[in-house]
């Protein structure tokens, strides 16, 4: 079978409760065709960058799955039809993460990773012509 | 070769700039992952653009994957397509 990541945005109104539910109902549909979700992650209401149907912010949820492709094509189908669902993405990946995705180490991350590999600005300029 | 002879004799630089190299390749280099806001927003202007290869030093087969994860991450909203 083959291994995807899926994200999906729900609209910024439904409650934690309904995301999770959401999730379970996708779960099922996979299990349905022959597939199962290994990893299912729960990033939190978080602000768009840009505005999505006159929303600000959104429900991420990041799941990944080991299913065949048909199973994945109905559960795309049914986010399609789901009001509530802003927009999904569906990747395929050779390999799924183990552990939290870089979305969830980002706090553990912050104080350490500071800007060392490209220092600021000054360094950004292409090399100058004679 | 002879061009090449002229440019660098005719480019009297105070200092050598070091060639940099690739952030992407070589040993614990980070994954180019669409999720990893932090590691792609340094790859993009103040604007929202995807900075060219030829300033951050990022090979052309990373680039490309680097595009690709700011396309996506910008698609599922977490990146801008534009700034104002």
């Amino acid at each position: 079978m083959a291994l995807y990541e899926h994200i999906f945005l729900a609209r910024q109104d439904v409650s934690q409760q309904q995301v999770e539910d959401l999730t379970a109902q996708l779960t099922e549909v996979l299990a349905q065709g022959g597939g199962k979700v290994t990893k299912n992650e729960y990033w939190g209401l978080k602000s768009l960058s840009y505005r999505i149907r006159k929303n600000r912010k959104a429900h991420y949820s990041l799941l990944n799955i080991d299913a065949p492709a048909a199973a994945v094509a109905e559960m795309e189908r049914q986010m399609r039809i789901n009001e509530d669902v802003l927009r999904f993405m569906t990747v395929r990946v050779d390999e799924l993460e183990e552990g939290p995705s870089a979305m969830m180490q980002k706090r553990d991350r912050d104080d350490r990773d500071g800007r060392s590999d490209r220092g600021g600005f000054g360094d950004r300029r292409p090399p100058r012509r004679a | 070769m002879a061009i090449r002879d002229l440019t660098t004799s005719q480019a009297r630089r105070p200092f050598q700039r070091r060639r940099k190299t690739c952030p992407f390749s070589g040993e614990n280099a980070p994954k180019i992952d669409y999720k990893d806001v932090r590691l792609l927003s340094r790859y993009v202007s103040e604007r929202g653009k995807i900075v060219p290869s030829r300033i951050t030093a990022v090979s052309a087969k990373k680039q490309r994957e680097l595009a690709q994860a700011i396309k996506r991450a910008r698609f599922i909203g977490l990146m801008p397509f534009a700034v104002q």
